[in-house]
This record gives C-alpha cells, sequence and structure tokens, in this order.
C-alpha cells in the first residue's frame, strides 16, 4: 500500500498551496452559520413558545447537526469536479497509473486523503462550536468521527458515480436535487418528526439523517441504542460506495 | 505476416496481439519483436491501432488476445514491476499544472518510490538535460506547448527507464521545438535507452527509428529500417507535378513515363529512378505543368503505395 501513501503525499503537495484559503473557509462558514442561524433565528425561538428544541436552546440543538451536513457538502465537493478532472480535465490519474501506482492505490489514497479533509474540516467547525460554548460533554469529540463518516457515506457513492461520467453536467444536479433538499430537510434545522410521515421516511433512507441523529446524540453526551443503527448506516453507506467505486475506477482507468 | 519463431531475449515479444473495444477491432493480431538499444516506431494514420498497442506495452490495457511479453514478463499479472522499469510520454500531457516544473519531476519521482533525496537529485539533472532548469519555481501552465513536452520526457525519465514509450512525441511542435526533442531522444538512444515511439509523421520515423513498422486499419502492413522499407515499396526518385486547376492531362497520357503513377487531389506523382529524365520527357510529350518538383522518396511514399491514402489527411 505504499502506492496509496504517494497519491495521498501527492494531493497534500498540491494541497500545500491552497490550505490558506480552504482553511480559511472552513473556519468561516461555521461562524456565520452558528452566528445566523444558532444566535439570530435562535433568540426568536427562545422568546417564542417553544424555548427549546427537544430540550435543548436551539443553538445547540442546531451545531452537531451543521457539523455533519458540512461533512456531506465538503464530501460532495471532494468528490464531483476535482475527480473528474483527475480522471480527464487534468489526466492525473494516468499519469500515476504509467509508475508502479495501480488503480487500488489510486481508491485507497483517494479515501486517505478525502478522510484527512474531512477530519480537518470537522475540527475547524467543532472548534467554533466550542467557542459558541455548545459543547457540554467529553463525548462530543467524538462527533468529529459521526462527521467523517457522514462524510464518507457520501463521498464513496458520489465519486462511484463520478468515475462513470464523460462530461460535469451531473454534478450540478446533485448539488440541486440532492445535497440542497437533505441540507434543509435532512433534520438539520428542526426535528425531523415535525415533517410529514412520508418526508421522513425518505430521510431516513439517506445517511444524512442518521449522520446528523448520531452526531447529535454525541455532542449532547448521550450514547443511545439507536446509535448503533445510525453508525452501521453510514457504514453500509460507504462500504456500498468504495465497493462500487472499485469497480467503475477499474473499468475507466484501465480499459 | 507469417509467424517468427518466439525471441524471448526481445524487450518487447508480440505475436497475434489483438485488441478488441466492444465490436471494434482497435488491434488485429499483430506480430513484432523490439530489441534491446533500438529505436522503434510505429507509423501510420490516426485510428491505425498505434496507441491501443502503446496502452497495452504499458500495461494500462490489457490484451483481447495474443502474447505480449515486455521485458520477459506478462502486462496483465506483473503490471506494477514492468512499469517500475518503463517511461511513459503520453499522447495528451498528463502533468499536474497545480505544482511547479521542479514538484512534477519530485512527485513523480516519489511515485516509483524514490527517497526524497535521490527524488530531488534527479529533478534536478533531468531540468538541466531538457533545459528547464531557469523555469524550474514556475507554474507548468505558464510553460509554452514545447517546454510542457520536455517536461513530460523529462518526467518519464525520473526513474531512468530501460524502455522509453512515447506516443507521437512532438505532434503540436513547431519545427524548432521538434528538434530540440528529437535531439534529447537520440542523445538517450546513445545512453543505451531503447526507445519505442508512435507517430504520423514520416520525416520524425526517419530521423529517429531504426526499424519501425506501419500500421493502417489495425494491422501491420509492413516493416523494417525506414531506407529498406523506401528502397522496397517505392523508387529511389519522385517527380511532383502540379497542372493549373481544371487542367490534369488524363492520366494514360502520363503513359509509360515512370514505374508508378498515383494522381493525388492537387498533384500528380510519378515514381522513376530519374526524375529529371522524366520531367523532360513530361515536357517533350508537350504537356505544361505549373510546377515540377523532383525529390528522393519518403516513407509517406511507402505509405501512399501500401494504402492508397496519405499519413495526414
Amino acid at each position: 500500500m505504499t502506492g496509496a501513501l504517494r497519491v495521498l503525499e501527492h494531493h497534500l503537495t498540491v494541497y500545500r498551496r491552497t490550505w490558506k484559503g480552504s482553511l480559511f473557509m472552513s473556519f468561516l462558514s461555521p461562524i456565520l452559520f452558528l452566528a445566523a442561524m444558532g444566535l439570530g433565528l435562535g433568540s426568536l425561538i427562545s422568546r417564542g413558545p417553544v424555548r427549546t428544541i427537544d430540550g435543548v436552546s436551539y443553538l445547540v440543538f442546531l451545531a452537531p447537526g451543521l457539523l455533519a451536513a458540512n461533512a456531506m457538502q465538503a464530501a460532495y465537493v471532494e468528490t464531483t469536479y476535482p475527480i473528474m478532472a483527475r480522471i480527464q480535465w487534468q489526466r492525473t490519474y494516468e499519469g500515476m497509473l504509467a509508475t508502479p501506482i495501480a488503480v487500488l492505490d489510486v481508491l485507497v489514497g483517494e479515501f486517505g486523503w478525502l478522510i484527512f479533509r474531512l477530519a480537518l474540516s470537522s475540527c475547524a467547525f467543532f472548534f467554533v462550536m466550542l467557542l459558541f460554548g455548545t459543547v457540554h460533554s467529553p463525548l462530543a469529540v467524538l462527533a468529529i468521527v459521526a462527521a467523517i463518516l457522514t462524510g464518507l457515506a457520501f463521498a464513496a457513492p458520489i465519486l462511484s458515480w463520478t468515475a462513470t461520467r464523460r462530461t460535469d453536467q451531473s454534478f450540478a444536479l446533485i448539488g440541486r436535487f440532492l445535497i440542497t433538499p437533505l441540507f434543509l430537510l435532512g433534520g438539520v434545522f428542526f426535528p425531523l418528526h415535525q415533517l410529514p410521515q412520508v418526508i421522513q421516511g425518505i430521510a431516513w433512507l439517506t445517511p444524512l439523517a442518521h449522520g446528523v441523529a448520531l452526531a447529535r446524540s454525541l455532542s449532547l453526551g448521550v450514547l443511545a441504542p439507536s446509535a448503533g443503527i445510525h453508525l452501521a448506516v453510514l457504514l453500509l453507506y460507504a462500504g456500498i460506495g468504495i465497493t462500487a467505486a472499485r469497480i467503475t475506477l477499474q473499468r475507466r482507468l484501465v480499459q | 505476416m507469417a509467424a517468427t519463431p518466439t525471441r524471448p531475449d526481445a524487450l518487447i515479444h508480440a505475436r497475434g496481439l489483438t485488441k478488441r473495444f466492444g465490436n471494434l477491432l482497435a488491434v488485429d493480431a499483430v506480430d513484432f519483436d523490439v530489441d534491446r538499444g533500438e529505436a522503434f516506431g510505429f507509423l501510420g494514420p490516426n485510428g491505425a491501432g498505434k496507441t491501443s498497442t502503446m496502452r497495452m506495452i504499458g500495461c494500462v490495457s490489457s490484451p483481447s488476445g495474443g502474447v505480449l511479453r515486455v521485458l520477459g514478463m506478462d502486462p496483465v499479472r506483473d503490471g506494477p514491476r514492468i512499469r517500475a522499469r518503463l517511461g511513459v510520454v503520453p499522447q495528451s500531457d498528463t502533468l499536474d499544472t497545480e505544482l511547479h516544473v521542479d514538484e512534477n519531476l519530485f512527485t513523480y519521482a516519489r511515485y516509483f518510490g524514490l527517497s526524497r533525496d535521490t527524488a530531488r537529485r534527479r529533478a534536478d539533472q533531468l531540468l538541466d538535460f531538457v533545459q528547464l532548469k531557469d523555469r524550474a519555481r514556475d507554474n507548468v501552465e505558464f510553460l509554452s506547448g514545447g517546454m510542457k513536452r520536455r517536461l513530460t520526457i523529462a518526467r518519464a525519465l525520473v526513474n531512468e527507464p530501460e524502455l522509453l514509450l512515447l506516443d507521437e512525441p512532438t505532434t503540436g511542435l513547431d519545427p524548432q521545438a521538434r528538434h530540440l526533442v528529437w535531439d534529447r531522444l537520440y542523445r538517450l538512444k546513445q545512453q543505451g535507452v531503447t526507445i519505442v515511439l508512435t507517430t504520423h509523421y514520416m520525416d520524425e520515423a526517419e530521423q529517429l527509428c531504426d526499424r519501425l513498422v506501419v500500421m493502417d486499419k489495425a494491422k501491420i502492413v509492413a516493416f523494417g529500417s525506414p531506407r529498406s522499407l523506401i528502397d522496397q515499396y517505392s523508387s529511389r526518385e519522385v517527380l511532383e507535378l502540379r497542372f493549373p486547376i481544371d487542367s490534369t492531362p488524363a492520366l494514360d497520357g502520363l503513359d509509360g513515363l515512370a514505374e508508378r503513377i498515383e494522381a493525388l487531389p492537387d498533384r500528380v506523382l510519378l515514381y522513376t529512378s530519374d526524375g529529371e529524365a522524366a520531367a523532360a520527357a513530361v515536357h517533350g510529350r508537350g504537356l505544361r505543368p505549373e510546377s515540377i518538383l523532383v525529390r528522393r522518396s519518403t516513407l509517406e511514399d511507402v505509405f501512399l503505395r501500401l494504402t492508397g491514402r496519405s499519413l495526414i489527411e
């Protein structure tokens, strides 16, 4: 697997060029969201008839959900256009495959990189959560892991899809019809049980609802039995995605 | 082509090598051997099967049939071990436009498992070799086409390969840039590197190749040294006649003036051992071409003879 390490090393070398801007955004985005939605909207809720959501302030309710959704969005961004670039616009993989590096190395290295990226942005997000005072339990650190797994549950299937594409047309559609609706309706901004039964059912079929639920319960210091189900769903999506990506990437790169 | 005996000592050994993409037959049962230290060419028009053959040799595409041995190993089973000893210059550059010139060489050396020190030293030497030292810290996107090509060649050399595969190394380059690339390839050959290249330029094949095969429609239609191919398939000289538009005489008006006559859309070619004498005879028949050119036969003429078509259409 030293080949996979070389692939990862390549991505890190490229990242050395852009890390400042990307890390800045990793801090800025949670600050804006938690300030506007958590504090701004939250102050309205605290003065309303319900005052709290599921027993906690809106800010505390919102933050771990956003943490998971943030990982989903990072996964989407990293596995569409950049992967397409490495397959066919810049042909980075073609260059790699002319060396002892094999397709499996490329795939493993790519996932190593994704975990690194997801970990970095999730840690930045968690740091902002600390600043906003939404962390009340040591168990909350594990919400970072939940976020990374949420990211992988999206990254792997999307990557396997990207490897079959010749154009980037479908990427915007994925954003518009999958990522954005999930972000809005996946249980990040309000509890899922407020939605109609049908939409609830659909939401629970996707990884985001499980990632949000897992991150939320961990950040509140609760380890409910349902955590096992959430974890299993995330791992299932990631596992199926990785298996599919292994096939589609192999087919695409070695004809 | 008749099957020749197995040559286990050959650096590349192919018998009945075939590649199919669905219903499309890209490479149709070709036989060839490449010996250590030679420069070997695949000449042919676009779509002849050159790139498919190169990708099979480079172990990134598995044969649909036949035998292929590269460095004495099986490309399907030993891909990574073979590729560790190959250098590959693909048809279109796959440089990292997000990295500097020297970083491109460094990261590529790391793919081969070279230590950081060795990678840095090798990158330095190769930038010298392809005359890009003063551009080491530049972004790749600011390089000219010729410089990018040289960097791609340098990158293919980071592992000190025994066998260098080049797919159309100079397509799209201006004449000066082409000559620089040819010069570097010639030096590599002097150093004992075996070179396999594809091209649709006959002058490139004549300049670089000790031996070559001519490919057309997925098959090998001829093989030999550039000189022997010309001797075998063409005359010593060619007389090119260009007539004013719409007044090209009927070909039978030229009958008997040459061993073979080829009418192209824009000119008529007369294959003969003595071009000057043929030109005089044309005048003797009262024909008045707009221009007359006597030249030596080239591989282009060989290709035209073998396939009835020009190399670049």
